[in-house]
C-alpha cells in the first residue's frame, strides 16, 4: 500500500515539474531577446583588452574590430520577433499544454510500469528470500574462512570435507571434486567419503557416471558392502552401460537391502520403474538390442497402426499404451485407452487389463 | 520495493520526455515563452528521474538483490564492492541506463544555463534531446529492461564477466559515454539552429564548450579503454583495430574536425554548413558505434547483448535520427546565410585543409569497419579487415595531417603567408631532422619508421610549443616579459598548443612501439627469460585465493644489463563461479618505458610459459592523449571571446623571428 503512494507521489511531482513553469508568466529581458547584439559588443570590448595587454598588435585589433563592428550592425538589423506570452491565445495553449501533461505523463508511466513491471511483488514482498540472502551471506564468510584456512593448511583433510558439501550447495562443483579428492587423500579413504567422492564427480558430469567415478564406487562398495549410495551409483553406471538386467538385480537388491523408509528407497524404486518400462519398449523386439528414439518412435507408430486396423489383443493395447506413456505422449495414451476400450468393449478381462494399465500409468485417476 | 520504484521512475522519464520534446517544440513555433519554459523544468525533471532510476539499479546491485535479473547475471555476492557498483555498467542493460543518465544531465546542465543561451535556441535543443531521450527510454523499457524480476530468487549470482572485473570498467564506459552522449548536445544545438533557420557566430560560441567537453572525454575514454586492453587482455597491445576500438575512433576523428570548424565559425563566421553537417555526423557516428556494440552485430568482448530484437531496434533508432536529421539538413541548410569569405592560404583554409583529411580518415576507417560487414550480410562471406588495411589508408591520410599541423597554427586568419609561416618554423623544422638524423645514427640497422615517427612527434610538439615562443618573444625581449606575454595569452591558445603538443606525444609513443623486444621461454624457478637489455627471473610460483577468483602469482626479478630493478608479480587467474580463467600481466614502469611479463600455461611440474616485453616509451601513447585531453581542459576554460585577427598582407614575416 505504501509503495502505491510513493508511486502516486512521484507521478503527481512529475506532472507539476511541467505544471509549475506553465503557471508562471514572465516578463522576458530585451538581452534574453537578442543576445547577439550582447555578443559582439562582449568582443569588441575584448578586442581593446587584448590590445591593451599586449596580445593583439594595433593593426590587428583595427581589423577584428572592424569586423566584429560589421557584425554587430547586421545582427541589430534583425530584430528578433516578438515573443506572446499573454492574452487570449496563450492562455488556450497554456491550457492545451497541462492537459498534454496531466494525461500523457501518468498514462505512458503505469502502462509501461503496469505492462513491463512486477506490481504484484509490491503488495507481496519476498520476505523470506531475503532471509535466504542473509543466511547466505553467513555462509560466504564461513566458507571464506575455511578457504583462508586451508590456504594454509592445505593438509588438513577433515576442513576439505566440512567445505565440500557447502561448495556443492553454493554450485561450485569442481571445487566440490577437489575437496572430497583432497579429503580422500589427506583422511584416507572410507566408504562414505568415497560414495560422496564419487556421487560429486557424477554431479560434475551431469549425471554420467564416468568409469572414475565407478572406480570410486567400487572401492567404497570393496570397503562395505552395504553402502546404499555406491551401490546404487554402480547400478545407475550398469544402467548407462546398457545391462539392463545386471542394473535391475543391483536395483532390486539395493531396495530389498534398505530399511523400512529409507530416503533413497523412492528414487531407486522410480529407477526401477522407468528400467521397466524403457525394457519392455525395447523388447517389443527382441532382436534390436540397441535402439534410438526414433526406433521405438517407428515401432510404437507401427503397432498402433496395425492395432487399428487389423485389432488385437488386450495385451498389446496395454504395449501401446505403456509405450505411448513412457515416450511421453500422454495425449496419444489417453487415446489409446479411450480407443481400446471402445474396441474391447465385449471383453470384460480386456478391458480389465487396460484399465489397469491405464492406472498404472496415472492415465486416468481412479477406477471406472 | 525500490528496485520497482526505479523502474516506475524510468517509465515516468519516459512520459516527462514526450513532453519535454513536444511542448518546448510547439512553443519555438508559437513564440510562446512559457511553453518554451517547460523544456527546462521538464528536463531537469527527466533527469532526477533517471538518476533516481540508476541509483536503484545500483543499491540493488550494491545489496546483491538476487530478485533482479540483471543483478543475478552480472554479480555475485562475493565481488568486491568496486566491482559491485561497476557491474551496474558492465552489462547491456545497465550500460544503456548510464547512456540515458548522462544524456538527461546533459540535458539538465543546458537548461541550467539559463542566461548563456537564448531561449528559442534552448527551447528547440532541449526538444532535440528529448526526442534522443525518448527513443533510448523505449530502447530499454521495450527490450533491454535491467529491472526484470526473477522470483523466487536464486541465492547466488552469476559474476561479471572477469575480464571486466577491473578499475578499468569503473572509468572507461562513463568517460566514453560522457564522450559520446556529449555530442548529443552539438548535435540537439545543430538541429535546433536548423529548425530555427539561423546561426551564427553566437550559436558557434554556445556549442564550443559542450563540443570541447565531449570530445576531451571521449579522448580519455578512448586512451583509458587502449591502456585496459594493453595490461588486461595479456598480449601487450595497445591498439587492434577491432570494430568496437573504430566505433569509439569514427566519432573522436569526426568531432576533431567539428572542434576546429566550430573555431572558425566562431571567429570568422564562416563554414556554417559545414559546422552543422560535422555536428550531425559526429553524433550519427557515435550512435553507430552504439549500434555496433549493443546490437551484437560485431563479436568482440563489448557485445555482451546478442540479441537480434535489440539490434533491430536500434537500427530503427539510428534510421530515424540520422536520416531525419540529414533529411532537415538537406531542407533546411540551403536557407542558412553564408558567412565571411578567406583566403585559401589562411588560418580557415589550414583548417579546412584538416578537416577534409580528418573526414576522409574518418571515411576510411567507417569502410574498413563497415565493409566486412556489408560483405558477410550480402554474400556470407566472413573476412577481417585487419591492421594492415589500416596501416595502408589510415597512415597515409594522417601523416600529411599532422605534417601540415605547426604550419596550420602559425597561419594568420583571414589571409596568411605560406613561406611566412614556414620560416617561422625552420628551427622547429631544423631541430626535428636532427632528432631523426641522430635517431638514425644511434639506432642505426633498426625499423627505418621508428626515427621518422619520432621525427614526426618532436616536430609537432616543438611546432605547438613554437606558437607560444613567436607569440611572447622576439630578439631582445627580455625573458621576463615574454614570460609574462606567454601567461597572457588566450587559455585557448594555450589549449590548443598543449592538445597539439599532445597528438606530437602520441606519435611518439606509437613510433617507439617498433624499438620494443620481446622474449619467450618455458621456464622454472631460478631461471631467466630475456627480452633485449632486459631479464626476468622467476622468483617462485605461488597459489592465492581471493573472494571470487584464485590465481597462480609468479613473482619475477627484474634486471637490466644484470643490474636488479625492482620485482613485479605476474597472475594467471580463474574465476570460480564462471570457471574462466583470466591473464593478469605484470608490469614495472622504468621512465617511459614498460617492462611487460605475461605467464602462460602453469605446467603441472612448475615450469611456466613467460612473455617478456620491453615497450621503450610505451607510456607517451596514453600521456600524449592525457596533454590532448588537459589541452581541451584549459580551452574550455576560456571563458573570453575568441577574435580572428587577420593579418596585413605584407607584414607577417616581421612578427616571425625564429627561436633558437
Amino acid at each position: 500500500m505504501v509503495i502505491w503512494i510513493i508511486l502516486l507521489l512521484m507521478t503527481a511531482a512529475a506532472v507539476m515539474a511541467v505544471l509549475w513553469p506553465l503557471s508562471r508568466h514572465r516578463a522576458l529581458t530585451a538581452e534574453q531577446l537578442d543576445p547577439d547584439t550582447q555578443f559582439y559588443r562582449e568582443q569588441i570590448a575584448e578586442i581593446e583588452r587584448d590590445r591593451e595587454r599586449g596580445v593583439l598588435l594595433a593593426s590587428e585589433a583595427e581589423a577584428a574590430k572592424v569586423e566584429a563592428g560589421r557584425r554587430l550592425l547586421r545582427s541589430t538589423g534583425m530584430t528578433a520577433d516578438t515573443f506572446a506570452a499573454l492574452g487570449e491565445p496563450a492562455l488556450r495553449r497554456r491550457r492545451a499544454a497541462s492537459a498534454l501533461a496531466l494525461s500523457v505523463i501518468p498514462i505512458i508511466a503505469l502502462a509501461l510500469y503496469g505492462a513491463y513491471g512486477s506490481p504484484q511483488l509490491l503488495t507481496h514482498p519476498p520476505k523470506e528470500q531475503a532471509e535466504g540472502q542473509r543466511g547466505s551471506l553467513d555462509l560466504m564468510t564461513a566458507v571464506s574462512q575455511i578457504e583462508a584456512h586451508l590456504a594454509q593448511n592445505p593438509q588438513d583433510g577433515r576442513g576439505w570435507e566440512v567445505v565440500a558439501p557447502v561448495y556443492i550447495r553454493m554450485g561450485r562443483i569442481e571445487d566440490a571434486v577437489k575437496a572430497y579428492e583432497a579429503a580422500v587423500r589427506y583422511l584416507g579413504p572410507s566408504p562414505d567419503r568415497l560414495a560422496n567422492y564419487g556421487e560429486v564427480m557424477v554431479l560434475a558430469k551431469d549425471g554420467l557416471v564416468s568409469s572414475e567415478a565407478q572406480r570410486v564406487f567400487e572401492q567404497a562398495v570393496a570397503l562395505d558392502s552395504t553402502s546404499p549410495k555406491a551401490r546404487y551409483y554402480l547400478a545407475v553406471a550398469a544402467e548407462q552401460d546398457g545391462q539392463f538386467d545386471k542394473a535391475k538385480r543391483a536395483y532390486g537388491e539395493l531396495l530389498a537391502a534398505s530399511p523400512e523408509g529409507a530416503p533413497w528407497a523412492n528414487v531407486v524404486r522410480q529407477r526401477l520403474e522407468g528400467l521397466g518400462a524403457e525394457q519392455s519398449v525395447a523388447g517389443a523386439q527382441e532382436n534390436a538390442p540397441q535402439l534410438g528414439a526414433d526406433d521405438i518412435a517407428r515401432m510404437v507408430s507401427g503397432l498402433a497402426e496395425r492395432l487399428e486396423t487389423r485389432g488385437g489383443s488386450p495385451d498389446e493395447w496395454a504395449r501401446l499404451i505403456r509405450s505411448y506413456a513412457v515416450l511421453g505422449q500422454r495425449d496419444k495414451a489417453k487415446a489409446a485407452v479411450e480407443r481400446a476400450r471402445q474396441v474391447l468393449a465385449q471383453d470384460d478381462d480386456g478391458v480389465r487389463t487396460i484399465d489397469a494399465m491405464a492406472r498404472e500409468m496415472k492415465l486416468i485417476d481412479a477406477g471406472p | 520495493m525500490f528496485v520497482e520504484a526505479g523502474h516506475f521512475a524510468l517509465a515516468l522519464a519516459l512520459g516527462l520526455s514526450l513532453i519535454q520534446f513536444v511542448v518546448p517544440l510547439w512553443g519555438a513555433r508559437a513564440n510562446d515563452p512559457v511553453l518554451m519554459s517547460v523544456g527546462r523544468a521538464t528536463s531537469l525533471a527527466v533527469f532526477v528521474c533517471i538518476a533516481f532510476s540508476f541509483l536503484a539499479l545500483t543499491v540493488a546491485y550494491v545489496t546483491s538483490d538476487f530478485s533482479v535479473v540483471n543483478v543475478v547475471a552480472n554479480s555475485h555476492s562475493a565481488k568486491p564492492l568496486i566491482y559491485k557498483i561497476s557491474g551496474v555498467w558492465g552489462n547491456h542493460e545497465g550500460s544503456m541506463l548510464l547512456w540515458v543518465l548522462i544524456l538527461a544531465l546533459f540535458g539538465a546542465v543546458v537548461a541550467l544555463a539559463r542566461n548563456s543561451i537564448p531561449l528559442r535556441l534552448q527551447a528547440n535543443t532541449l526538444a532535440m534531446q528529448g526526442a534522443i531521450t525518448i527513443a533510448f527510454l523505449l530502447f530499454i523499457l521495450l527490450t533491454s529492461n535491467p529491472f526484470t524480476r526473477s522470483v523466487p530468487a536464486p541465492a547466488e549470482g552469476q559474476d561479471l564477466n572477469p575480464l571486466l572485473q577491473d578499475p578499468g570498467l569503473a572509468i572507461h564506459p562513463p568517460l566514453l559515454y560522457i564522450g559520446y552522449v556529449g555530442f548529443s548536445v552539438s548535435f540537439a544545438f545543430a538541429i535546433a539552429a536548423l529548425i530555427d533557420g539561423r546561426i551564427d557566430a553566437v550559436w558557434a560560441r554556445i556549442v564550443r564548450p559542450w563540443t570541447l567537453g565531449a570530445w576531451a572525454f571521449l579522448t580519455l575514454g578512448i586512451a583509458m579503454g587502449s591502456y585496459w586492453a594493453y595490461y588486461e587482455l595479456g598480449w601487450g597491445g595497445w591498439w587492434f583495430w577491432d570494430p568496437v576500438e573504430n566505433a569509439s575512433l569514427m566519432p573522436w576523428l569526426a568531432g576533431t574536425a567539428l572542434l576546429h570548424s566550430t573555431v572558425v565559425m566562431e571567429k570568422r563566421d564562416a563554414l556554417k554548413v559545414w559546422t552543422i553537417l560535422l555536428a550531425i555526423l559526429t553524433f550519427s557516428l557515435s550512435l553507430l558505434g552504439t549500434f555496433l556494440v549493443r546490437s551484437g552485430v560485431l563479436t568482440s568482448v563489448h557485445s555482451f547483448a546478442v540479441d537480434p530484437e535489440r539490434g533491430t531496434f536500434i537500427l530503427g533508432i539510428l534510421i530515424l535520427i540520422i536520416g531525419g536529421s540529414l533529411a532537415l539538413f538537406a531542407w533546411r541548410a540551403p536557407l542558412l546565410k553564408q558567412g565571411g569569405l578567406f583566403a585559401p592560404v589562411s588560418r580557415e583554409g589550414a583548417l579546412v585543409v584538416n578537416n577534409l583529411f580528418l573526414a576522409t580518415a574518418c571515411a576510411t576507417v567507417l569502410i574498413g569497419t563497415l565493409y566486412p560487414l556489408a560483405l558477410e550480410v550480402l554474400t556470407g562471406e566472413k573476412i577481417s579487415v585487419g591492421a594492415p588495411f589500416f596501416n595502408f589508408t589510415f597512415l597515409p591520410l594522417i601523416v600529411p595531417l599532422l605534417l601540415l599541423l605547426p604550419l596550420g597554427q602559425t597561419l594568420a586568419w583571414k589571409r596568411g603567408n605560406f613561406l611566412g609561416t614556414a620560416q617561422r618554423l625552420y628551427a622547429v623544422f631544423g631541430v626535428s631532422l636532427i632528432a631523426t638524423m641522430a635517431l638514425f645514427a644511434f639506432e642505426y640497422g633498426g625499423p627505418v619508421a621508428a626515427p621518422l615517427g619520432i621525427g614526426l612527434g618532436v616536430y609537432l610538439v616543438l611546432g605547438s610549443l613554437n606558437e607560444i615562443v613567436t607569440r611572447s618573444w622576439s630578439r631582445g625581449t627580455p625573458l621576463s616579459v615574454a614570460w609574462r606575454r606567454a601567461a597572457n595569452l588566450p587559455r585557448s591558445t594555450w589549449g590548443a598548443v598543449l592538445a597539439h603538443a599532445g597528438v606530437g606525444l602520441t606519435v611518439i609513443g606509437i613510433a617507439a612501439t617498433a624499438w620494443g623486444v620481446e622474449g619467450l621461454a618455458t621456464i622454472r624457478s631460478g631461471e631467466r627469460v630475456k627480452a633485449g637489455d632486459y631479464e626476468a627471473r622467476l622468483e617462485r610460483v605461488m597459489p592465492r585465493i581471493e573472494a571470487n577468483y584464485r590465481e597462480d602469482v609468479a613473482v619475477f626479478t627484474i634486471f637490466r644489463q644484470g643490474q636488479e630493478l625492482g620485482s613485479l608479480e605476474s597472475m594467471k587467474r580463474l574465476y570460480v563461479t564462471r570457471g574462466m580463467p583470466t591473464t593478469e600481466a605484470g608490469i614495472m614502469t622504468v621512465g617511459l618505458g614498460q617492462v611487460y611479463v605475461s605467464l602462460g600455461e602453469v605446467a603441472a611440474d612448475g615450469s611456466v610459459g613467460v612473455r617478456l616485453y620491453y615497450k621503450p616509451l610505451v607510456l607517451l601513447i596514453w600521456i600524449g592523449a592525457l596533454v590532448m585531453a588537459l589541452g581541451g581542459g584549459v580551452s574550455l576554460m576560456d571563458r573570453r571571446l575568441r577574435i580572428g585577427a587577420p593579418a596585413r598582407a605584407k607584414m607577417a614575416p616581421s612578427a616571425a623571428v625564429p627561436a633558437e
